[in-house]
């Protein structure tokens, strides 16, 4: 269910496609551009250098035994690359997006929304998209039976949610500002808060894991993670903005963070 | 400047830096158990395969933290998952995803998708297509399981990509008398080593 804060943001915003009017309201063929077979599927071009990451990157020592040591293989892009799943509003609830309402009481820590759109390499809005979203709690804790920091767990936290973006592209969700934590990597290791990102895009090659960090994290200059690609600006992407107009009174701060997948769809010149 | 506005309407935009998915991906990424791509419709007397293999590091120790997600054609050749076919949980059709044990262990069921035939009339031999995420990869591998005893196999341009002495690494094994029991394991590095794509 939406919350009341839920009510009171979106109408507050001038910019948000509301999520519960897209659950019920989105045509089904929101992505018929991809229904109709080869013609308009997505093309996929050669990545600009440095702006992702290799496999072997010795600063991140998980890397050294689980990076592919032999030359990768050019695939040819057949229509197993150009497709992907697609998944149904089903996949969804309401209260997927709002991390904060998924218990009996509000989780502690400095409530965030996170909002942004999901595009194309032609910055076209990629629609219909799965977004999954997991995180620690406020204080830099994960819910999961391997994670052995000794901070305190949150019984009002998860760290989970999931949205499908609506005809703009757009996704938003309210959550709590995760914790920094530390890891074994190297001397006093901390890893910057961060919000782990998961999307499905028109096709398999547009399958993206990814991390949104926060603005003016002093952390991240010593993070081997986010400092996996020798594209500066590539890096700068990865960072959140402070978000004033999605910012509620009263309420949380806002972020925006903005994805670009692989891929852009063939105009009928190019087929 | 505070304000971030919609600069990126036009022209090329470069795709976003992958990350790892780090070893705490179960609370994203497996809401849901997806190890099963047998459809829920399916006809009596179709065979259901198991796959099973284990995801080994550059020391041959299973992985314990590694997710596979498998995408496939059906039976025809169609990917009909890429078309709005989901389940009763919006999961579209030919779409699993399998974490491995503590072990580095995984199983998954499926039917053999078809051979794919574009619209240039090219062929393609039935196949899983593959992507592997785990701590330790900051961006997922991609690769794909073939099938044994396949004639298509022959003419299939993605294997016919791969060096002769390699090819064996995409195809599952059948290690015992019965064929709808595959194996098919993940060597990250070493003399076995797993061919994986670029794309």
């Amino acid at each position: 269910m939406m919350s009341a804060a839920d009510d009171r943001l979106q109408t507050g915003s001038t910019t948000f496609f509301p999520v519960h009017s897209r659950l019920t309201a989105m045509p089904t063929s929101s992505r018929g551009r991809r229904q109709d077979p080869m013609s308009q599927l997505p093309i996929f071009q050669n990545i600009p250098p440095g702006t992702q990451p290799e496999y072997f990157h010795p600063p991140y020592r998980s890397s050294l035994k689980r990076a592919p040591t032999r030359p990768l293989v050019l695939l040819p892009q057949t229509l197993s690359e150009r497709t992907g799943p697609v998944f149904g509003h089903a996949a969804v609830t309401t209260s997927d997006s709002d991390l904060t309402s998924q218990h009996a009481g509000p989780p502690g820590g400095e409530r965030i929304v996170v909002n942004g759109r999901v595009l194309d390499e032609d910055g076209r809005p990629v629609s219909g998209a799965l977004v999954e979203v997991w995180q620690a709690n406020a204080a830099g804790r994960y819910k999961h039976k391997l994670d052995q920091h000794n901070a305190p767990l949150d019984p009002n936290f998860d760290g989970c949610g999931r949205m499908i973006t609506d005809a703009d592209g757009r996704y938003r969700f309210t959550s709590i500002k995760p914790g920094a934590y530390p890891w074994g990597n190297h001397h006093n290791a901390w890893r910057p808060a961060h919000i782990h990102f998961s999307l499905f895009g028109a096709g398999l090659l547009s399958r993206l894991v990814t991390q949104m960090y926060f603005p003016g994290d002093p952390l991240l200059e010593f993070d081997p993670i986010y400092n996996c690609v020798s594209d500066e600006k590539a890096k700068l992407r990865l960072i959140s903005w402070f978000d004033w107009e999605h910012t509620s009174p009263e309420f949380a701060l806002g972020y925006r963070f903005d994805i670009v997948l692989r891929g852009r769809i063939a105009t009928p010149m190019e087929k | 400047m505070i304000l971030q506005t919609d600069t990126q309407n036009s022209g090329t935009n470069v795709p976003t830096a992958s990350q790892t998915v780090g070893p705490f991906f179960s609370i994203g990424m497996c809401q849901q158990r997806l190890s099963n791509l047998v459809p829920a419709d399916l006809s009596t007397g179709t065979e259901v395969l198991t796959i099973r293999g284990r995801v080994l590091d550059g020391d041959g120790q299973g992985v314990p933290d590694a997710i596979l997600e498998i995408w496939r054609a059906d039976r025809n050749g169609n990917y009909t998952g890429a078309q709005n076919e989901c389940d009763s949980s919006g999961v579209p059709g030919g779409f699993g995803r399998i974490p491995t044990n503590q072990r580095g262990e995984f199983e998954f069921q499926t039917v053999k998708p078809g051979s794919i035939v574009s619209n240039t009339g090219e062929v393609q031999a039935p196949h899983l297509a593959v992507l592997i995420f785990m701590r330790g990869l900051l961006k997922q591998l991609v690769t794909r399981i073939y099938f044994p005893q396949e004639s298509d196999n022959e003419c299939d341009a993605a294997l016919k990509a791969v060096p002769a002495e390699r090819r064996h690494t995409l195809i599952a094994a059948q290690p015992g008398s019965d064929k709808n029991e595959l194996q098919w394991h993940v060597h990250l590095q070493g003399d076995s080593e797993t061919v994986f794509f670029e794309a």
